[in-house]
């Protein structure tokens, strides 16, 4: 539809000039007109326009997977933090075992990393998050590194198509959480390399041809050439 | 009725002590993003003032007792560095610090759609590096470029200045000497969309007619200082937009 458009940066404040659209996430409305309540630039989803925002902190929105790191562990439900203003509960009933009352901390202990689904976010928000569907689990290996929540897209890539690259590359396994956090496992070389790659997207994350740029970088680094082998 | 001050603020040939005219600012300068490890910052230089803004949050507040259940509280702190001033600066919190971080803090809060962080807190430090009057107006239009760095929801942003009277006259945003030796200060705060006034305070005395002008002179300012405010966050993201796209998760 806009093909390599340059997109207009809205401010807050700034008025969205569409028709027929109704003000969704990162939005207001003021006097019948909508106004961006972020910085950012618009996207439209069944008729709602959203600011898709530039810069800030993780806002958890329901069906995000997210990686999280346990708190606080009472008898019948883990504290999680999931990188979000709000801490994150995690109820025994939404977990894959069947845990007896009290036997929590010997699932899942402070300090340990999972990786989770918000399953509701309510108006108080307070944020309630599942680890009984398929993918979701502890992670007891790898590393996880941090990057600003809004650069999440461009580690992904269109159609997951920079994801892929760095996964084919480095060998390595990598999860990359709604919230910035990313989590990487495989041999040390492969971890190390995937590390930097990360790095290179979030700091040129401007650049056109980032997907060029990182793909030379690996290249380089792994001494693989993936476009050969095909 | 001009007060006879000991130094002269305006020439014979109508201009002020730095060679501006009545209604001329000083020259501003913001740029946002400066600070890594914040949320959001901004550095402003607004003739000799220099101050840098940086903003964390929402996060959560503590101690619990002073969350809100209901919004975010907003929490600016503004400081003066102990070589911000030509004598030094006793550091720490003083009467007059504190009472600034609650005008700012009140003002900001007015922006911010607080409601949609219950129990939370928005941290806006302010940190005045070199400081020659309207340091507070600094410090919110700062602020505010800070706030918008950060990605956090607001309404718009706020622009500040200062208006005042000096031998008789009415001028736009004093200088050092302005301010001492002058006759009256009306710093004014604006949301500049809705024209809402979000900080006014009023320092020496002027006529009702006096103050009229001085409010038409500082809201004027404010609308020419959004924009370098506008200016200074387009600057800082315009570059990361070339063909962004909103992708699924996958793993």
């Amino acid at each position: 539809m806009n093909e390599k458009k340059k997109r207009e940066l809205l401010l807050p404040g700034d008025i969205i000039e569409e028709e027929d659209v109704r003000p969704g996430r990162g939005t207001y409305r003021r006097d019948n007109e909508i106004h961006a309540s972020k910085l950012g630039v618009k996207t439209f989803r069944s008729g709602y326009v959203n600011i898709a925002a530039q810069s800030g902190r993780y806002d958890p929105k329901r069906g995000d997977k997210v990686i999280g790191t346990v708190t606080d562990v009472n008898s019948s439900i883990w504290m999680v933090d999931v990188n979000a203003p709000f801490p994150a509960v995690l109820h025994v009933n939404d977990v894959p075992w069947r845990v007896e009352f009290g036997d929590t901390i010997s699932y899942i202990d402070v300090g340990d990393a999972i990786l989770v689904k918000i399953s509701n976010v309510d108006e108080l928000k307070k944020v309630q998050i599942r680890m009984d569907e398929e993918g979701l689990r502890k992670l007891n290996s790898g590393q996880i590194i941090e990057i600003a929540p809004s650069q999440v897209p461009r580690v992904i890539g269109r159609k997951g198509s920079m994801i892929t690259m760095l996964k084919n590359y480095t060998g390595c396994r990598i999860f990359v959480g709604q919230n910035g956090r990313i989590w990487i496992d495989g041999d040390l070389e492969g971890q190390y390399i995937a590390v930097k790659a990360i790095q290179i997207i979030e700091d040129k994350a401007q650049a056109v041809g980032l997907t060029e740029a990182v793909k030379e970088f690996l290249k380089k680094e792994t001494g693989k050439d993936l476009d050969q082998e095909e | 009725m001009a007060m006879d001050s000991d130094i002269k603020l305006i020439d014979e040939n109508g201009l002020r002590l730095d060679g501006r005219k009545f209604d001329e600012l000083r020259e501003i300068h913001i740029e946002a993003g400066v600070l890594k490890r914040a949320d959001g910052s901004a550095y402003l230089t607004w003739g000799e003032n220099k101050v840098m803004a940086a903003v964390y949050g929402p996060r959560e507040l503590h101690p619990r007792h002073a969350q809100d259940p209901s919004k975010a509280v907003v929490q600016a702190r503004y400081n003066m560095a102990a070589f911000s001033v030509p004598d030094r600066k006793r550091p720490g919190p003083d009467r007059r610090s504190v009472e600034i971080s609650k005008l700012l803090s009140e003002a900001l809060e007015e922006i911010v759609f607080v409601e949609q962080f219950p129990r939370s807190a928005v941290d806006v430090f302010i940190e005045v590096l070199e400081a020659s009057a309207g340091t507070r107006c600094a410090a919110l239009t700062a602020a505010s470029v800070a706030l918008a760095d950060a990605g956090i929801p607001m309404s718009d942003m706020i622009a500040s200045c200062a208006a005042g009277k000096i031998d008789g006259h009415v001028v736009l945003d004093l200088g050092k000497k302005e301010d001492n030796f002058g006759e009256a200060d009306v710093p004014l705060a604006i949301v500049p969309r809705t024209d809402r006034v979000t900080l006014l305070q009023m320092d020496g005395d002027m006529t009702a007619e006096e103050f009229d002008q001085a409010m038409e002179l500082a809201i004027g300012a404010c609308k020419e200082i959004y924009e370098i405010q506008r200016d200074a966050l387009k600057r800082r993201y315009s570059t990361s937009l070339e063909d962004y796209e909103d992708n699924e998760e996958d793993e």
